[in-house]
């Protein structure tokens, strides 16, 4: 018990007095997460509508792909990044292998599919009429597209917070990828894994909180974007 | 309303669109006048929806050829500028999360148009509509009426030069599409906008068209002024959808000049028309045409035709009464109410019903 009780004091001293190394592991996540998302949404968003508008054949095999992907697990992506950048591999002379770009790779690909399957899920729930009423009042492709994305900003905004939820607490990946080197490539879920197999409670209680805080954060903007819509 | 007599603004022809190995819209050739409205009507399915995208370029593939002011749509660029001349509003509003001002303004900030000069247009239309108090308002948070006026404000901004109307009251209540059509109907006399509209209601397409389309299965199957269509239709469908409630099949007996004697089950009806002794022909009676009396003397009538009846049923249908007649023939006849109260129309009682020759359409239908 006493274990507990002195490692949440000496947590909240470390948080409360900004200790530089836990600060540093937070900002790296926030980074490679935060860039990892960036990326996805860019992918995610413009292949999600893409799809959703387009009719061709093999579209329900694409679609269920997508879902599937959604579930992709980890340790499986971590796997195959590693592969790739192994040092014989394809991309082996590119030397990325525990590096953060090499986190960033191999969460974007976690959290694209996430995306793009959230966006595709939106752009088909507007109304099928939508799309050429935005016709009819003169509107180029390029253009529609354009509002129909501000049509669904709010589900696509869920879509964002929900890939970033899903990079920013994935352990699996970014230790196989990353390596976990100290003020490197060390992120707030590999540092926890480290602290706490070594009884470093302290410092895992207090990267724990920082994790607990973020994901309370996302969800909270997600229950905000829920009520807010309604249906019309 | 006077119409342009000069080139017509829109031609359309040979257009066919096929869906799935069939073809569900094949309309060989369809001019429309500057200024004039066209009303599509007929059942559902019957392909209005499919012509009014065909001729918009909404709907695609499809084969034929669109003439807008004499010059032919065909390139990329030139059915993307056709397009922005036109505007189309729904059935169901489909407006934008966003406020009524916005909504209204987007046709015009999708063509790049000035702040001040949006402002201005979104303004004007708001007040026609007579939604100005809305102008801040979620586009969520509208009643049907309100969202209607909205997305008709929004098509009306753009100052289209031909607009489409696909079933735009279908979802309202009746009192909100009376007040609406009424609103749409001075709106229109004002701006003499080239419109087609599409609608299963044939009271909205006569209040308000210069012309009458009656479609189904793809086709149009007779096309002309309302009176033309509902006094003279073509085919009993056209008959049936246009409000002819009395369809007999006959068989012609006598010639005279200008009229002929149609034998129906067992009777004989006088019609206007020129035909062939023996022929077969379908005669059409509108119900305003049909007269009934009490009166038992034989009185001075031009009325060629005069049968006794019996009333097998009397329908209310608000302002008037639908009386169905067995005259050895089934005979529909339309009756005020005043008019029935004072004859004491009841069913079971025999009365005289009459109809001129001129009432009595011919549809021919084959030799015999």
């Amino acid at each position: 018990m006493d274990l507990i009780l002195e490692g949440i004091k000496k947590a909240f001293w470390l948080l409360v007095t900004l200790d530089p190394e836990v600060m540093g592991i937070t900002l790296l996540s926030l980074q490679v997460s935060g860039a990892a998302t960036l990326i996805s949404l860019l992918i995610g968003i413009s292949i999600g509508v893409m799809v959703a508008l387009s009719r061709f054949t093999g579209k329900k095999i694409v679609v269920s792909l997508i879902n599937t992907g959604m579930g992709l697990p980890p340790v499986v992506v971590g796997l195959f990044v590693t592969i790739f950048l192994w040092r014989n591999g394809p991309f082996g002379i590119l030397g990325l292998l525990y590096t953060p770009t090499a986190m960033i790779i191999a969460q974007t690909v976690i959290a694209t599919p996430i995306v793009m399957g959230i966006t595709l899920a939106a752009i088909q729930q507007l109304p099928k009429k939508l799309q050429l009423q935005i016709l009819s009042l003169g509107a180029t492709r390029l253009q529609m597209v354009w509002i129909l994305i501000k049509e669904a900003k709010l589900p696509l905004l869920a879509a964002v917070m929900a890939g970033f939820g899903g990079v920013i607490s994935e352990v699996g990946a970014s230790i196989m990828v990353g390596g976990n080197i100290k003020g490197y490539s060390r992120v707030l879920t590999t540092a926890t894994v480290m602290e706490t197999s070594r009884g470093n409670f302290d410092i895992a209680i207090a990267l724990g909180i920082i994790l607990l805080l973020l994901a309370y954060f996302i969800n909270l903007i997600l229950t905000q974007i829920q009520q807010r819509e309604r249906p019309r | 309303m006077s119409l342009n007599e000069s080139k017509p603004i829109l031609e359309a022809r040979n257009t066919e669109v096929e869906r799935g190995g069939t073809t569900i819209l094949h309309v060989p050739s369809l001019l429309i006048r500057k200024g004039e409205i066209l009303a599509l009507i007929g059942p559902n399915g019957a392909g209005k929806t499919t012509l009014l995208q065909a001729l918009s370029y909404l709907l695609k593939p499809f084969q034929g050829e669109i003439f807008f002011k004499g010059e032919k749509v065909n390139s990329n660029h030139s059915i993307f500028e056709y397009r922005r001349k036109l505007a189309m509003v729904f059935q169901e509003p489909l407006l934008f999360d966003t406020t009524v001002f916005e909504n209204v303004a987007s046709g015009l900030k999708i063509r790049g148009m000035r702040r001040t000069e949006i402002r201005r247009r979104v303004m004007e239309q708001l007040d026609r509509f007579g939604i100005s108090h809305l102008s801040n308002r979620s586009a969520r948070t509208l009643s049907g009426g309100e969202a209607q006026r909205t997305s008709l404000a929004r098509a009306f901004a753009i100052e289209p030069e031909v607009l489409l109307l696909d079933e735009p009251f279908a979802s309202l209540d009746p009192p909100t599409r009376d007040s609406l059509i009424e609103d749409l109907e001075h709106i229109l006399q004002q701006t003499r906008t080239t419109v087609i509209f599409a609608t299963h209601d044939r009271s909205e397409a006569l209040r308000l068209s210069d012309r009458m389309a009656v479609m189904n299965e793809g086709k149009i199957f007779q096309i002309g002024s309302p009176e033309e269509v509902m006094n003279h239709p073509i085919d009993e469908f056209v008959a049936s959808f246009v409000g002819v409630e009395t369809i007999l099949s006959g068989r012609v007996i006598k010639k005279y000049s200008g009229t002929f004697l149609a034998s129906v089950l067992g009777q004989e009806i006088e019609v206007v028309g020129d035909v062939h002794l023996g022929e077969t022909v379908v005669l059409c009676i509108r119900p305003e045409n049909v007269t009934l009396s009490t009166s038992i003397f034989k009185e001075a009538t031009s009325a060629r035709n005069m049968f006794m009846g019996k009333i097998l049923k009397i329908i209310p249908l608000g302002l008037y009464q639908k009386v169905q007649l067995d005259c050895g023939f089934p005979l529909v006849a339309y009756v005020t109410n005043h008019s029935l109260e004072e004859l004491s129309l009841t069913e079971g009682r025999e009365v005289k019903a009459s109809f001129k020759a001129t009432a009595v359409t011919v549809v021919r239908r084959g030799e015999s």
